[in-house]
């Protein structure tokens, strides 16, 4: 694949209010490798909330306020497997038949999620200057099932040389998220967290890492609730950041 | 042994349901590893993903084929099972199948029914009405067996009784069938409840079965088992009732071998079952045995409905393995009695709200995190999650608006209160000057955060704001660009 001289970032909603370093990670890492980030102000979400509550209404006109920050034919990276889910995959689905549905299809064919982009569209080849550790990492179930990325933030964490990756139980089951599901069933979430978190804390990991900001919420929101481990998750590209010596 | 009066678990109280079964840690465990084992068996059952996925492809299109043709195929499948001696039957309600089936057994004075694995049966509540009218119904399948002498209903469309530990179905069997030590090996349990069923199949006067595939070329039921039971239930007794869905039908006998495959490897990583039935009519004179008579039953029950919207109709391609459920994060943590629907778990969330309603099944649709495990697995590709968003937009679609072909319940789960929080929000996020307003006060408010959020906080610390949203921080660093 060709390496872009320009790509837009589209930060999400979540990243945006929540953990704006993940994405300011995701931009200076994409900088060191001599890329031009745009990151257009008038972006706020996807639309997925909605869509996913049964909303698509909502959802759409959230979108389609979305469609003009990409006039460039940059690639969009989308530091979440959701989001760039929705936006690959939903978006197209969301506009059948309205007047936009040609320009969207346009523009989820150029989304690419930031894992996928860092290994198949650059082959980072990271030097790794932190110091021993083991790792475990979530995929989110977009990111496995919709975007087909469940293995690129393995791979990124494999070439990174003083990085033990340790699996975990159940690794590829969902860790209980869902958007508002956790909000509209949360004893079923609760238990699907609790089980997310164990699993993690049984790898023997001393810190685990996700590109979903959505996971990364859900997961650190329960330990930190459960104050029973230090163990803490880290958004993909922050982790990469710092290994590398971006961070400083 | 006495059939016992069924549990009813209402749908309506599925959070509750839910909330008890993850409180229930035998019931916890035995499912987690039960669904473990399933998955195993079917990923080992599958080493071939390129024929995996050429297989779901072929499943796919014979079920959407004969989907498409469905009503030409009924009236050619009731026409040759009529040429093959077969008494067709249509129900719309489940009470009309009751009534059709209490009227067959009636009309012998029938007093006892044996019964081979029919997940329909369970969906008429069939054995509470026939015992209603003095007929005893014994289900012989040694998993409803077993749930039907705890007085529970399946948990699982493939293994109802995979919920239970082997010390309970020992007790069980040892509290209830006379005579009977307390044992715990499973040869012998087995052989327990074959032994008592072996003088049920010589004293039945009626036999009953599901139907796997209904093949309309040639009128013939086939019928998927593993045990012999569904052999002994359609082969022995004088009469012979099937009973299935009408979405069951397939167009050609050649259909079947791939959707065959499909069903029992995607079930139980099984590369076929010790037995396959194919069922063609009564005896014929000069035959030893068989049958004297044989009625299908089809029913409606809501299909439909599903049937009627293009996108929905993609819910009959459904084959019934179960795989969607031994896959399921939320179906492996709480279980099938939770759903208080005949089929539960992810094929139940979208097909129980058109045979029973959405005011009935309000909270099913949302019961799912849209992880997509069960539309990953799905041996005929229904595509799940974007089954479950559809349902979860008819419950929130305002009851009074008109749609094309508006679902039974339309509006269960709207609220006002919903509404007008997507609305409000759609106003924030569709506006960049709002959003920005609405950023810069969340992060600068942030130490007013509630909290207590509704829902999330049960499980995790408040979701609190950064100091500065992602936006600022990049003009923030723009800014600083310009100045160096």
């Amino acid at each position: 694949m060709s390496r872009p001289s320009d790509v837009y970032l589209f930060g999400t909603c979540l990243v945006d209010l929540f953990m704006p370093d993940a994405g300011m990670d995701a931009i200076t890492l994409l900088e060191t490798l001599g890329i031009r980030v745009h990151f257009p102000q008038a972006q706020s979400c996807c639309g997925q909330p909605a869509y996913t509550s049964g909303h698509p209404r909502e959802a759409r006109d959230v979108a389609r306020s979305q469609l003009d920050l990409f006039p460039g034919d940059w690639p969009i990276v989308v530091p979440s497997g959701s989001c760039g889910g929705m936006l690959k995959h939903h978006w197209p689905t969301l506009f059948a038949g309205e007047p936009e549905q040609e320009r969207v299809v346009a523009i989820a064919a150029r989304v690419v999620e930031f894992s996928d982009f860092l290994l198949n569209h650059l082959d980072w080849q990271p030097v790794d200057t932190g110091p021993a550790t083991r790792v475990a990492v979530h995929t989110s179930c977009s990111a496995r099932r919709e975007m087909n990325v469940h293995t690129t933030s393995w791979a990124l964490v494999d070439r990174l040389a003083n990085v033990t990756r340790v699996v975990h139980d159940h690794e590829s089951e969902c860790c209980g998220f869902g958007g508002t599901f956790s909000i509209k069933h949360p004893d079923i979430a609760g238990a699907m967290v609790t089980d997310k978190a164990r699993a993690l804390e049984d790898s023997g990991a001393i810190e685990f890492v996700t590109a979903d900001a959505g996971c990364l919420m859900n997961i650190n929101g329960k330990l930190a609730l459960d104050k029973a481990t230090p163990l803490r998750g880290k958004h993909l590209a922050s982790f990469l950041l710092e290994r590398t010596g971006g961070k400083s | 042994m006495n059939s016992q009066p069924v549990t009813l678990y209402p749908s309506r109280q599925f959070k509750d349901n839910a909330r008890a079964a993850l409180a229930d840690t035998e019931l916890r465990g035995s499912l987690r590893s039960a669904m473990d084992f399933l998955m195993a068996k079917r990923s080992s059952a599958f080493p071939d993903t390129d024929e995996l996925d050429a297989l779901r492809t072929l499943g796919e299109a014979i079920r959407q084929r004969c989907l498409s043709r469905l009503p030409e195929l009924l009236e050619q499948l009731e026409e040759r099972l009529t040429a093959n001696g077969v008494t067709v039957h249509w129900a719309e309600t489940p009470a009309q199948a009751n009534a059709i089936i209490h009227g067959l057994v009636a009309a012998r004075n029938g007093t006892l029914m044996v019964k081979g694995k029919s997940m329909v049966s369970e969906e008429i509540e069939l054995n509470h009405h026939l015992e209603a009218h003095g007929i005893q119904a014994l289900e012989s399948d040694m998993g409803e067996y077993i749930v039907q002498m705890a007085g529970e209903k399946p948990t699982h469309i493939i293994m109802p009784a995979i919920h239970k530990t082997k010390a309970q179905i020992a007790r069980l069997f040892h509290e209830k069938l006379p005579d009977t030590p307390y044992t715990e090996d499973v040869d012998a349990l087995i052989r327990i409840g074959r032994n008592a069923l072996r003088e049920a199949y010589l004293q039945a006067d009626v036999g009953l079965s599901g139907v796997n595939f209904a093949v309309a070329e040639t009128g013939t039921l086939c019928l998927v088992e593993n045990e012999g039971n569904g052999r002994m239930c359609t082969t022995v007794p004088d009469l012979h009732i099937a009973i299935t869905g009408i979405e069951k039908v397939v167009e050609k006998l050649e259909d079947v071998v791939p959707l065959y495959s499909l069903l029992t490897r995607s079930a139980i990583g099984q590369p076929i079952t010790t037995y396959f039935n194919m069922i063609s009519g009564p005896r014929r004179p000069g035959e030893k045995d068989g049958p004297r008579e044989v009625h299908l039953v089809l029913l409606d029950n809501g299909r439909s409905q599903a049937y009627a919207d293009q996108q929905l109709r993609k819910t009959l391609q459904c084959i019934r393995c179960g795989a969607c459920m031994n896959h399921c994060p939320v179906y492996s943590r709480i279980g099938g009695h939770a759903y208080g629907t005949t089929y539960p778990g992810p094929i139940g969330e979208i097909i129980s709200p058109h045979l029973l309603g959405l005011e009935n099944t309000r909270d099913l649709p949302t019961a799912s995190s849209l992880c997509g495990a069960c539309g990953e697995v799905c041996p005929v590709r229904i595509p799940i999650p974007e089954m479950l968003m559809r349902l979860r937009e008819e419950s929130q679609r305002p009851a009074g608006e008109a749609v094309d072909h508006p679902l039974r319940g339309q509006g269960a789960a709207a609220s006002t209160t919903e509404a007008l929080a997507w609305r409000a929000w759609r106003r924030v996020y569709a506006s960049p000057g709002t959003y920005r307003l609405f950023g810069w006060s969340a992060t600068r408010l942030r130490a007013l955060t509630p909290p207590t959020q509704a829902g999330w906080t049960q499980n995790h610390v408040p979701m609190t704001p950064a100091p500065k949203t992602l936006h600022e921080l990049v003009r923030e660093r723009e800014a600083r660009r310009k100045e160096s």
